[in-house]
């Protein structure tokens, strides 16, 4: 019997699939948008807003902030002053230092996104593929990994933080490499359980079965079957996620062990040093850089929640719209008794 | 046969229909010595992945080479590794947590001494937390998708968003010395206060009492307000979500259409079936905000000069102290473990179906 | 023949969704007599449970209700929620579909009876709730001894058991029973068809029961009503309807019925209608074997065919039939495609 050679698709055709895929994917991050009503859209919305606000501020922070995150003088030496109140030339104050707020402030956001976005990555990458492996291998390396995952999980964030920022400190120093690996450790074993449990329920599905049967192999099945499944429970968790690491890394700033004060402006630093102004009745030190972590989490949480809302089948609700019963026509009428 | 049960256990808690409390409760218990184990090894682990040894890291260069080497053996860390664990293991399990290395002081001493502060700041945060939280989330929950609902949920998000510190400094600025001046802003009790009550319990409070002290009483209360007003306003936003979620949950369950086709008024409904069923799964989930107070009390303990265990680690790790961080750390993951079981068993005690 | 003790009239149910409302029950009208039960049949998705609930006024928020239910003098469309919530119980009763979840599994099943009985008998002793309860319970062959249970320890044939004598405990007059026994094997279902003919020989209730299993109906059902796309197109007594069937769904239904003489699969092409646009005129043209060209155009008129009512242009009535609206009509293939 002849064989047919199926011809390699030509250069159109491979064009028109890398478009494709793009348009599904810009689809399928509409959607949730589309989909959603009522209280889930707002959230969704205004925490999209926020978040962009945010994010744009990290990426263009440098034409945003009139200082930089160290600078005590202006350009011909002269120095700020301490303790400004808002105003003038720095519309946030200055701190006791002298540094402008404002400028900490905006610089901040770039180290708290790049930080948290760097360490998500990670744990993303981490979690997921130890999750699958540990799904799809099973026995004795799934026990453990489980195991020690679990444990890590119920140790309280913060502190798992502390102690691996503590620890790392010694090898690399303090600074953002530590910061992010610390959040890293903190998020793994989310992810890891998730995609875990997603995997092991897909990999009873008969599709897997059947593509085992026709000879493919373990990193084909989990690269091609299983990881599409488990890619839907990542959004929701991942935004949340994102939300409990500014608000971790702020925390490990405020008890100096974050990034150093040289390195990059922090939030969560800021306001450390901002304790010690309030007894003086001086505001402003904490309330900006409070006021954007607030910000910032707040967003993330929204759309994380309005994801939820939108996409969880338990949660999702109807919509509901009015409905206006025409009068009977004479073409149905009825004949009552 | 011990193992069959625990790989029963370890599939998850089954419905089964015979089976008694007794046996689940043995089970849970059994379950909890090798919980305990996995998170001390973990912890030990942890410790010793940074190079070179304790005693090294924390004192070097403050103290000549040949105190150090002495320090070193006297402490242990120059045997193998398995020799450590064991000891570690055996040190734990009679409360012995070693001395620190920078001060030489008993870390079990501490974690008494200091205990009582940090357990009083939970305690009165989780009861504000329930206190506001509970009755918000079920009235959100009742009424659901109105602006009422929409409004209590942006406010128990913006108490998540918030960092911890920072609604503590708020709350310093609102009511310190200067600003409404209402309240104190630092350490436990009135100096002064603190001398004149004598360490019976290590609770100021109970102390304050045993002594009879009503002034100090107060005096202690009054430090507690804003510390716990902030750490329980960060868990009430918490339980309001998970109760709420709770309770939009069960208003469309079965059971809850077959009442009310029964003609059973929507209040009873409401209240004897939505609410109690919606409580039920918020005590399991109550135990796991433990790790997010233990988080918080540590920051909040620090916003607020607070004399607690948190503060204490907060110093030792300032000390690059391996030893007393070990120390605390297990104390903390302990802690954990002991609250997660005890969840379980009230648990049991609440829900007929978790039974073996 | 006695008063009937529900009567619906040109009842309508209807939900609002984002493509238009859907007309889940569309101008439907029955009778319902004392000791007597009436049949509901249709395919998955013509509007039954729809109807069954919306007669009990237990309808999702945004489904608008229009026409009447006549109980005893009382119209239950448009009566205040906490007037409905009294009848509930003891004049109206339900009996759902899924057995394992209508209980409450933190309360035992003594609790769920005295919450029903206290909530419309507030005077009620305990000793008397509790006589009630296990005189119910009995009935439906569950013993005393079981009483203080908690739900999941029990079958799902007992948990509807149980179902059962709770609804009935307050011996309402007028129950809807909607698919009580598809979530449950044969035996238990022949238990449980039994238990409720019993009920309409000693306590004169009258029954709708909803269903999509024709052969209960004939063993169980006084009464007979065919429901498609949301109207009742045949109703009558079973016997006659299943003996001479006048609409041409019913025939098509019963031939589709399996029995051990079935010898090949016979089965009704294309697929139910959509509900939020319905086929213009008779619903049933696209699918019907049968169909002319006038039950494309308009929609037919009820007639009575001996005691069976129908709704379909082969019984006329001839003068609104226009010229030539009695040839048959000529559709398209219906392919494999519409059905899906």
């Amino acid at each position: 019997m002849a064989t047919v050679a199926t011809p390699a698709p030509g250069p159109s055709q491979a064009h028109a699939t890398g478009r494709s895929r793009m348009r599904r994917i810009l689809r399928g991050i509409a959607r949730p948008y589309r989909q959603s009503h009522g209280v889930a859209r707002f959230m969704l919305v205004a925490g999209t807003v926020l978040t962009t606000v945010m994010v744009i501020t990290a990426v263009f922070a440098p034409l945003i902030a009139p200082y930089g995150f160290n600078q005590v003088a202006d350009a011909g030496g002269e120095r700020f002053g301490n303790h400004l109140e808002p105003g003038g030339d720095h519309i946030f104050g200055t701190t006791v230092q002298g540094l402008d707020v404002f400028s900490r402030v905006v610089w901040g956001a770039r180290t708290a996104v790049s930080v948290v976005f760097l360490a998500l990555l990670f744990s993303l990458f981490v979690g997921v593929l130890l999750g699958i492996i540990a799904g799809f291998v099973g026995r004795w390396l799934d026990r453990v990994l489980v195991l020690v995952m679990d444990a890590l999980y119920t140790l309280p964030a913060l502190l798992l933080a502390i102690v691996v920022a503590f620890l790392l400190a010694e090898y690399v120093g303090g600074g953002v490499t530590t910061a992010a690996l610390a959040i890293t450790a903190v998020y793994v074993p989310q992810y890891f359980r998730v995609v875990r449990a997603a995997t092991v329920s897909a990999k009873e599905q008969t599709y897997v079965e059947a593509a085992r049967a026709m000879g493919a192999g373990p990193v084909t099945i989990m690269g091609r079957y299983l990881l599409n499944n488990v890619v839907h429970s990542v959004p929701v968790i991942a935004t949340l996620n994102a939300a409990d690491a500014i608000l971790t890394l702020a925390g490990l700033g405020f008890l100096g062990y974050g990034i150093q004060p040289t390195e990059a402006a922090e939030w969560g630093y800021d306001l450390q040093r901002a304790v010690s102004d309030a007894g003086a009745g001086i505001w402003w030190t904490g309330l900006f850089p409070g006021m954007a972590i607030v910000l910032l989490v707040l967003g993330l949480t929204l759309v994380g929640e309005g994801l939820n809302e939108t996409m969880n089948p338990a949660l999702r609700v109807r919509r509901l719209l009015p409905v206006v019963m025409p009068t009977r026509t004479p073409d149905q009428e009825e004949v009552a008794r | 046969m011990w193992w069959h049960v625990l790989r029963k256990a370890g599939v998850g808690l089954s419905t089964r229909t015979s089976g008694s409390l007794r046996t689940y409760l043995v089970t849970r218990l059994l379950l909890f010595i090798p919980n305990v184990l996995v998170i001390l090894t973990i912890v030990f682990i942890l410790m010793r992945v940074a190079p070179g040894d304790p005693v090294s890291v924390a004192l070097g260069g403050q103290r000549p080479p040949e105190q150090i080497a002495m320090l070193r053996e006297a402490a242990g860390y120059d045997r193998p590794i398995i020799v450590q664990y064991w000891e570690y293991i055996r040190g734990v399990l009679t409360f012995d947590l070693g001395e620190t290395i920078v001060d030489s002081r008993d870390i079990t001493e501490i974690l008494i001494t200091n205990g009582g502060a940090t357990l009083t700041l939970t305690f009165a945060a989780v009861l504000v937390a329930l206190v506001i939280g509970v009755p918000l989330g079920l009235v959100a929950g009742r009424r659901r998708d109105t602006p009422l609902d929409a409004g209590l949920r942006v406010f128990s998000i913006l108490t998540y968003a918030a960092p911890v510190f920072f609604l503590g400094l708020l709350l310093q600025l609102a009511f310190g010395v200067r600003g409404l001046g209402w309240l104190p802003t630092s350490s436990q009790a009135n100096a002064i206060m603190q001398a004149r009550v004598s360490d019976v319990t290590n609770i100021f409070l109970v102390d304050a009492l045993l002594a009879g002290d009503t002034e100090a009483f107060v005096d202690g209360l009054e430090h507690l307000v804003l510390p716990a007003l902030t750490l329980g306003l960060l868990l009430s936003g918490v339980f309001m979500r998970i109760i709420r979620v709770n309770l939009v949950q069960t208003l469309r369950g079965d059971y809850v259409e077959a009442v009310r086709a029964r003609g059973v008024s929507e209040r009873r409904v409401v209240i004897h079936h939505a609410f109690r069923n919606a409580m039920v799964p918020f005590v399991t989930v109550l135990g796991l905000q433990i790790a997010l107070l233990l988080g918080g009390a540590i920051l909040t303990e620090q916003t607020f000069n607070w004399p607690g265990i948190g503060a204490q680690l907060v110093r030792y790790l300032g000390s690059r102290d391996y030893v007393a961080v070990q120390g605390i750390v297990t104390f903390f993951a302990l802690a954990v473990v002991t609250v997660s079981l005890l969840i379980d068993i009230i648990n049991a005690l609440i829900d007929p179906r978790v039974r073996y | 023949m006695t008063e009937a003790v529900l009567s619906a009239r040109d009842l309508r149910v209807w939900y609002g969704t984002e493509s238009g409302p859907v007309r889940a029950v569309d101008g439907v009208s029955f009778d319902v007599h004392p000791g007597e039960t009436l049949g509901l049949v249709g395919e998955s998705g013509c509007g039954k449970t729809t109807l069954g609930r919306g007669l009990l006024g237990l309808l999702p928020r945004g489904a608008k209700v229009a026409g009447e239910v006549r109980y005893r003098d009382t119209n239950l469309v448009g009566l205040r929620p906490r007037e409905l919530q009294a009848l509930r119980g003891p004049h109206l009763g339900m009996i759902f579909q899924e057995p394992l979840t209508r209980l409450n599994p933190l309360l035992r099943i003594s609790d769920h009876f005295e919450e029903t009985l206290r909530a419309h008998e507030p005077e009620l002793s305990s000793e008397d709730a509790r006589h009630r309860a296990l005189e119910a319970l009995r009935g439906m062959g569950i013993p005393p001894t079981r009483y203080s249970a908690y739900p999941h320890e029990f079958s799902g044939g007992m948990r509807q058991r149980i179902m059962m004598a709770l609804a009935l405990v307050l011996r309402p007059s007028f129950v809807v029973a909607d698919e009580p026994t598809t979530a449950l094997d044969v035996l238990v279902e022949a238990q449980i068809i039994r238990i409720l003919a019993d009920l309409r020989r000693n306590f004169d209730t009258a029954l709708l029961f909803i269903t999509h299993n024709l052969g209960i109906v004939a063993e169980a059902c006084d009464r007979v009503a065919v429901m498609y796309a949301g109207r009742i197109v045949e109703q009558g007594p079973v016997r006659e309807v299943f003996a001479r069937p006048q609409h041409p769904y019913t025939r098509e239904l019963l031939r589709s019925t399996i029995s051990l003489s079935t010898t090949g699969l016979h089965y009704i092409p294309g697929a139910p209608p959509d509900l939020v646009d319905p086929p213009s005129g008779c619903r049933f043209h696209p699918r019907c074997p049968e169909a002319m060209k006038v039950c494309r155009e308009r929609f037919p008129q009820p007639m009575d065919v001996g005691e069976q009512r129908v709704e379909c242009w082969l019984h006329g009535p001839d003068e609104l039939i226009p010229y030539g609206g009695r040839e048959p009509l000529i559709r398209e293939e219906i392919t494999v495609a519409d059905e899906a």
